[in-house]
């Protein structure tokens, strides 16, 4: 049940792209950001479809598992994609009642989101398959180093983030197991009202925070007992490097980009 | 007809993504009445995941669960009441305690149950009392207990269900022998009393040796041996190979068979042991 989300988990495999130097990862991924969201046009969707399907083959992951990614988003896709249908007005008008109208720009502008959406999910899903939670931190953290000298705690906040990131399946895993006990002794969690359902949470949230907490605790101890003080003068066992690889991956990205916005700009003026 | 039953019953996890993992395979198993069943397997043989499907929590991906000779996962059937009637108590069960006080939280079952408050109140005594939490613990909070008191607490909120099947997944984990034993002697007297099924997971054959009637042995998905403990424990070669440690007094006895001294080879408990030692010693002791 909850086991199934699956993103943000990483799928250890030997790859081009489980090789790259995270930094580039996640600048390649803003890009691709960037491309989907760069203009109106099919051209963009069509350029992140190409980019997203270069890494995948790439990265050697089985198509199946972006595609799941979409699953736990599913009613946002839904959601949009209604709102944009009916709500939209413009070009041809197929049927209308009240303030509902399905319209020419209506289907199109809901069948844009849901791909960009999915394209947006499916990239950025990707990044976490491919990266493992500790090396994406580290990018985080070499990224924004230069903002130390703005007196900004960098290496806490990515210590924090690991830390977070680290113990994401572990909560779930805990939840899971907290509500098969909870169940097991008769909680009622499918059934009832909006207020019931609230109230059928109380078994679980709380054994879970306690959990979270005493994890916290350990944690903390442990950190403790590994003289853990803070970055200051802490070397690290995988130091980031870049290679040719690397500046290849974000030649293609770039090309792909240039291509997007010149494409936007020829097609605008037609 | 037994009160709990499972044919080709079958659990796999993850199908159809690269972690798929058998974990329960094709496993046939008759429970009867009154029973108080061990069940032993290393990590990873499937226990946790076969007990899960015997109280409907897991849905088999194959096979049947039957109690009293009803599937439970027929069209209609009420899962809720399979769970009253079949009783899990989880590993470490300490971790789903939330309510503000142990009173309460004992109670969580039997109020799900729809009971009435005078039922509920003697069902939160009796059992609270069965396994050996004091009147005046009832009404603090149960994280002010210590761990060996805390875990007590949760098997008392699974007992006051009053299940027909109890069935706990490792109970004695993680505790002090001391801890062990009072709660491996409560659950014996506890189905000495109530004449209910137990079911007992467990990696330790010492602790469950001593109390079952009957020992289930599973290893790498599937059921080894199922039997009386003397039968199982006689073919103790066969277990060691699975990597399952026999009881110390086994493994004596099997040492001195080895060496051709006749004793029994199906000995695992001390007393018996003891006894068997004795008479060999009074025949004729020159030999030993």
């Amino acid at each position: 049940m909850l086991k199934d989300i699956t993103l943000g988990q990483y799928f250890p495999l030997d790859s081009v792209v489980h090789r790259m130097d995270a930094r580039f990862k996640i600048i390649i991924t803003m890009l691709y950001l960037v491309m989907l969201f760069w203009g109106q046009h099919v051209i963009s969707l069509i350029a992140g479809f190409v980019f997203l399907i270069l890494a995948l083959i790439c990265s050697k992951i089985p198509p199946k598992m972006p595609v799941r990614s979409i699953k736990p988003i599913l009613p946002v896709l839904i959601f949009t994609g209604t709102l944009n249908f009916f709500a939209m007005k413009g070009g041809t008008i197929y049927w209308q009642w009240k303030f509902l109208s399905v319209s020419s720009q209506g289907i199109q502008t809901s069948a844009f989101m849901i791909v960009r959406i999915c394209l947006l999910i499916m990239g950025t899903s990707l990044l976490t398959y491919t990266t493992s939670p500790i090396a994406l931190t580290d990018a985080i953290e070499s990224l924004l180093s230069p903002l130390k000298k703005l007196n900004m705690p960098v290496h806490a906040l990515a210590m924090m983030m690991t830390i977070a990131l680290r113990f994401i399946p572990t909560l779930i895993e805990e939840t899971d197991k907290i509500m098969s006990a909870q169940k097991a002794r008769g909680a009622d969690m499918e059934s009832g009202g909006l207020i019931q359902r609230v109230h059928a949470l109380v078994p679980i949230l709380i054994p879970l925070m306690v959990s979270a907490f005493r994890r916290a605790e350990e944690l903390a101890l442990a950190m403790e007992c590994r003289c853990y003080h803070g970055g200051e003068g802490r070397t690290r066992l995988r130091e980031l490097k870049s290679g040719m690889r690397d500046y290849i991956a974000l030649g293609i990205t770039l090309l792909l980009l240039a291509a997007v916005i010149v494409g936007n700009i020829l097609l605008s003026r037609t | 007809m037994p009160i709990l039953e499972a044919k080709n019953l079958t659990y796999t996890y993850s199908i159809g993504t690269p972690f798929e993992k058998t974990a329960v395979d094709h496993v046939d198993l008759e429970i009867g009445q009154g029973e108080f069943i061990g069940i032993i397997g290393h990590t990873g043989s499937g226990k946790s995941t076969l007990m899960q499907m015997m109280n409907g929590l897991l849905k088999p991906t194959e096979g049947t669960v039957l109690l009293d000779g009803k599937d439970i996962w027929e069209k209609g059937a009420d899962r809720r009441a399979v769970r009253f009637q079949v009783g899990l108590v989880f590993q470490y069960p300490e971790y789903q305690l939330f309510e503000e006080t142990v009173y309460k939280d004992i109670a969580f079952g039997p109020k799900n149950m729809g009971l009435d408050e005078q039922e509920i109140d003697r069902r939160v005594r009796e059992t609270a009392e069965a396994v050996g939490l004091r009147e005046e613990l009832l009404q603090k909070s149960p994280y002010a207990l210590s761990g060996g008191q805390k875990r007590r607490a949760a098997i008392a909120g699974v007992m006051a269900m009053e299940p027909r099947v109890l069935i706990l997944d490792e109970p004695c984990a993680g505790l002090d022998p001391k801890g062990r034993m009072k709660i491996l002697t409560q659950l014996h007297d506890y189905h000495k009393r109530t004449g209910c099924t137990v079911m007992l997971v467990s990696h330790s054959m010492e602790d469950v040796a001593k109390y079952v009637s009957k020992l289930l042995v599973l290893s790498h998905a599937k059921v080894v041996a199922f039997d009386s403990p003397s039968a199982v424990f006689a073919d103790g070669d066969r277990l060691e190979e699975m990597g399952l440690a026999l009881p110390q007094v086994t493994r004596i006895f099997h040492a001195l068979r080895a060496k051709g001294i006749t004793v029994p080879d199906e000995v695992y408990t001390v007393k018996y042991g003891a006894e068997h030692l004795l008479a060999l010693l009074r025949e004729g002791g020159g030999q030993c």
